[in-house]
């Protein structure tokens, strides 16, 4: 079988697994969500940590609450980094540098995952474990919670901006969707040769004699909820290309799956949850769509060698694995920059101007084909009602979406939510390249050595997390810039999102008319890729006419 | 039985719910819920998978796919007693061995990992395949356009267990002139490190290059 058939063959495979697992995993959610009953276990949380899940939050008191948990995580992960040394099984690595720490915190709580150190040599099991591992399955039930917050902003009618509690779904997203999927993965990732070791490292003799030592990490444990959670940070520095990450091309497509498995069947959660099916799928549709034509673009650009290295290599296989070849490397490439997982199996610095270029663009889109557990939903809810005004001018019909009137205040969030992105990625790129210490920073020249600032800030303001690693970020001014970039790009969109959520919750429902727009058709589905794309066109065609376009004409 | 869709209080309650006593009831209950959760998924589950991974037949990939000679799958490259008589396959350049004599062609350093993060433009990359070319070359005694792909570029990793079955099949008659086993004898150990495609269709046919070692270190136990 050629290369071709054996990579569309997989793509099948992983389209049919996401197809079949839809409406299961999607209706669950939605009665995780939307169930009167807390479990047993969740009882003693609440009790334990004196919370009252009975409590019917405001749409301010839910952002108080995502805020402070998200702001007291980042203090926790920082002290754990800091004081590594101290609470042992630090596999004598010792305290985590201070410049380190604060990104890393800020990384791993946001849900970016960006990692400005190199895990073998910086972090011990014990912060792998407590640290690290916490904020992956904690930072995606965030997410979640935000999203499922904004669908009860369209469901819910004169509800006083009532919007449910933020504790009761951030603890039932850990507790009955990842944990329960994680512990799944972990096992059977572990069957199929994951590492799972408390060890540091382990001494071996090769067959010329020679002994060196192998570095060790709890992976498997990680890794499924790094998938899973679209986190994406490895616990070795080369991610889900080492081999104890992702040992075959089993593995591979399982991570691959897993990333994507909540984020599409978040939309089957959403058509549950506001009673119209039909609403989810115009949006997977719209996912779908501006996906696959990614996949297209990343797969026959990596597939073809251009640039003068893969052309005198023969092929670009530069930072790529012999096991997973082009197609299973581009398919992961697509898949995780356009969930905001930002794990990698391949280097996208080395892949081809096109290649890295698309990389690049799927995470422009703003993370939402399908984007990050919760974060893609409620991202691409927010482009629907731009969508739904943008129609609305057009024709002079009424915006309205879900039943609910867009007005200005409801706009103006959206808005905020969608420009928040554009302003930080190009402010921080902007002034990055002013600064002189930068082009010592760069890991390649000319227009390849702008796609790598470029990518940082986009990765950062994103929360995707991945890079074109040739840059070196562990100076002060991008370990600092990175972080304000990650915060910005988190927080702000989830206070106008849980703004707009309050603002649609306390509205009537009103009934559609002649002159609703119907959101639940194909028509739609377009009107909103289109949305996403000029979106991205207006605000980013420049900087990328000056990185990869110009590499790839050049 | 408790429900969360009623609402708890009158909707008539003035719109300004945040005060600081909320907001401290609001701060306490975070850092509890943090600490709470960080020994159910940081410490339970973690050690729980953990946990699983001791059951005999897990052990020993969970600590590093390791052989029964007390080596790992992982691709690092063996080092020859003597240049001009080298009995190993060999495997992939890495971004972690040594750049300046060999361009990477040599062994990496297993206690870290990653890779060259050259672009395809780069002038760096176009000299180091070069120099990787003409030595691979020069060393299996064939013509340069000969060397494959994979041979001349790092891994994403630094480690890739994995050569190519071109690749391989090129260092065949070397391996088999030095250990003395003859090309048909060594192919036959090249067979058996050869998988295909995973399921037939998943990812790559590869050669794992320690485990091919180590079949032509049986075979050939002189060699070194």
């Amino acid at each position: 079988m050629g290369d071709t058939a054996a990579g569309l063959l997989q793509l099948v495979a992983l389209l049919l697994a996401l197809a079949a697992v839809w409406r299961p995993l999607g209706d669950w959610m939605a009665r995780v969500y939307t169930s009167p009953t807390h479990g047993r276990g969740e009882r003693v949380i609440y009790r334990l940590t004196g919370i009252d899940p009975d409590s019917d939050q405001r749409a301010g008191t839910y952002a108080v609450s995502i805020l402070a948990f998200s702001l007291l995580g980042i203090v926790v992960l920082y002290l754990v980094q800091r004081l590594q040394g101290v609470l042992g099984f630090d596999q004598g690595h010792g305290a985590v540098d201070p410049g380190v720490a604060f990104n890393t915190a800020i990384s791993f709580v946001t849900n970016t995952n960006w990692q400005s150190y190199v895990p073998e040599t910086t972090m011990g099991a014990v912060t792998q474990m407590i640290g690290l591992t916490v904020q992956n399955f904690v930072s995606a039930a965030v997410g979640m919670a935000v999203a499922v917050a904004l669908i009860r902003g369209f469901v819910r009618s004169r509800s006083g901006g009532r919007i449910g509690n933020a504790w009761v779904d951030v603890v039932r997203g850990c507790t009955r969707i990842l944990l329960p999927l994680a512990a799944v993965v972990a096992i059977v990732l572990l069957a199929l040769g994951v590492v799972m070791s408390l060890h540091a490292g382990a001494d071996v003799v090769g067959v010329d004699g020679r002994a060196s030592t192998i570095a060790l990490a709890p992976a498997a444990s990680q890794e499924a909820i790094k998938e899973l959670g679209t986190n994406g940070g490895g616990v070795f520095n080369a991610n889900s290309a080492h081999p104890f990450e992702n040992p075959d091309a089993v593995t591979n497509w399982i991570e691959i799956f897993a990333l994507l498995v909540i984020p599409v069947s978040l939309t089957r959660t959403f058509g549950r949850m506001v009673g119209n099916q039909r609403q989810g799928v115009a949006l997977l549709g719209v996912m779908a769509t501006l996906w696959g034509a990614m996949l297209a673009i990343i797969w026959t650009a990596e597939a073809h060698a251009t640039g003068p290295a893969a052309v005198a290599a023969g092929a670009n296989l530069e930072g790529k694995e012999v096991r997973f070849g082009i197609p299973s490397s581009a398919l992961f490439a697509n898949s995780t920059t356009s969930t905001s997982t930002g794990a990698v199996n391949s280097l996208h610095d080395s892949y081809s101007a096109f290649g890295g270029g698309g990389t690049l663009l799927n995470m422009l889109f703003s993370e939402m084909t399908p984007g990050g557990v919760g974060t893609g939903l409620y991202s691409i809810l927010v482009v629907a009602v731009v969508a739904v005004f943008l129609a609305g001018l057009m024709v002079g019909r009424t915006p309205e979406y879900l039943g609910k009137k867009l007005g200005r205040r409801e706009v103006t969030c959206a808005v905020v939510v969608v420009l928040a992105m554009p302003a930080v990625v190009l402010l921080g790129t902007g002034l990055a390249i002013a600064l002189p210490s930068t082009g010592g920073a760069l890991g390649n020249s000319g227009p390849h050595g702008l796609s790598e600032v470029l990518y940082a800030f986009a990765s950062a303001a994103n929360n995707n997390g991945s890079a074109f690693a040739g840059l070196t970020v562990t100076g002060p001014f991008f370990q600092t810039a990175l972080g304000v970039a990650m915060l910005i790009g988190r927080f702000l969109p989830i206070v106008a999102v849980l703004a707009l959520a309050g603002l649609l919750a306390r509205q009537p429902r009103v009934e559609p008319g002649a002159g609703t727009l119907a959101t639940d058709k194909p028509l739609f589905s377009v009107l909103v890729v289109g949305t996403i794309v000029l979106v991205a066109a207006i605000t980013f065609l420049p900087a990328l006419a000056l990185s990869p376009i110009a590499e790839g004409l050049s | 039985m408790s429900t969360l869709t009623e609402h708890t209080t009158d909707e008539a309650t003035p719109a300004h719910p945040v005060t600081t006593s909320a907001l401290r009831r609001q701060a306490v209950a975070a850092l509890r819920l943090v600490v709470v959760l960080t020994v159910l998924l940081g410490v339970i589950y973690p050690l729980g998978v953990w946990g699983v991974s001791r059951v005999p037949g897990l052990h020993h990939q969970a600590e590093g796919s390791l052989t029964p000679t007390g080596s790992s799958l992982i691709g690092i490259d063996p080092v020859p007693a003597n240049a001009a008589a080298d009995p190993w396959f060999h495997t992939r350049p890495s971004a972690s061995a040594p750049q300046d004599a060999t361009a990477g062609l040599g062994p990496a350093d297993p206690g870290t990992s990653g890779g060259s993060n050259k672009a395809a433009d780069s002038h760096d990359l176009v000299t180091a395949v070069g120099e990787r070319r003409t030595a691979i070359a020069a060393r299996e005694g064939v013509d340069p356009a000969a060397v494959p792909t994979d041979a001349v570029t790092a891994s994403g990793s630094g480690l890739d267990p994995d050569i190519s079955p071109a690749y391989a099949a090129l260092q065949v008659s070397r391996v088999a002139r030095v250990t003395g086993l003859g090309p048909d004898r060594v192919r036959v150990l090249v067979a058996e490190a050869t998988r295909g495609r995973s399921l037939g269709f998943l990812g790559e046919p590869t050669v794992n290059v320690s485990e091919l070692d180590a079949l032509v270190h049986a075979t050939a136990p002189g060699a070194r």
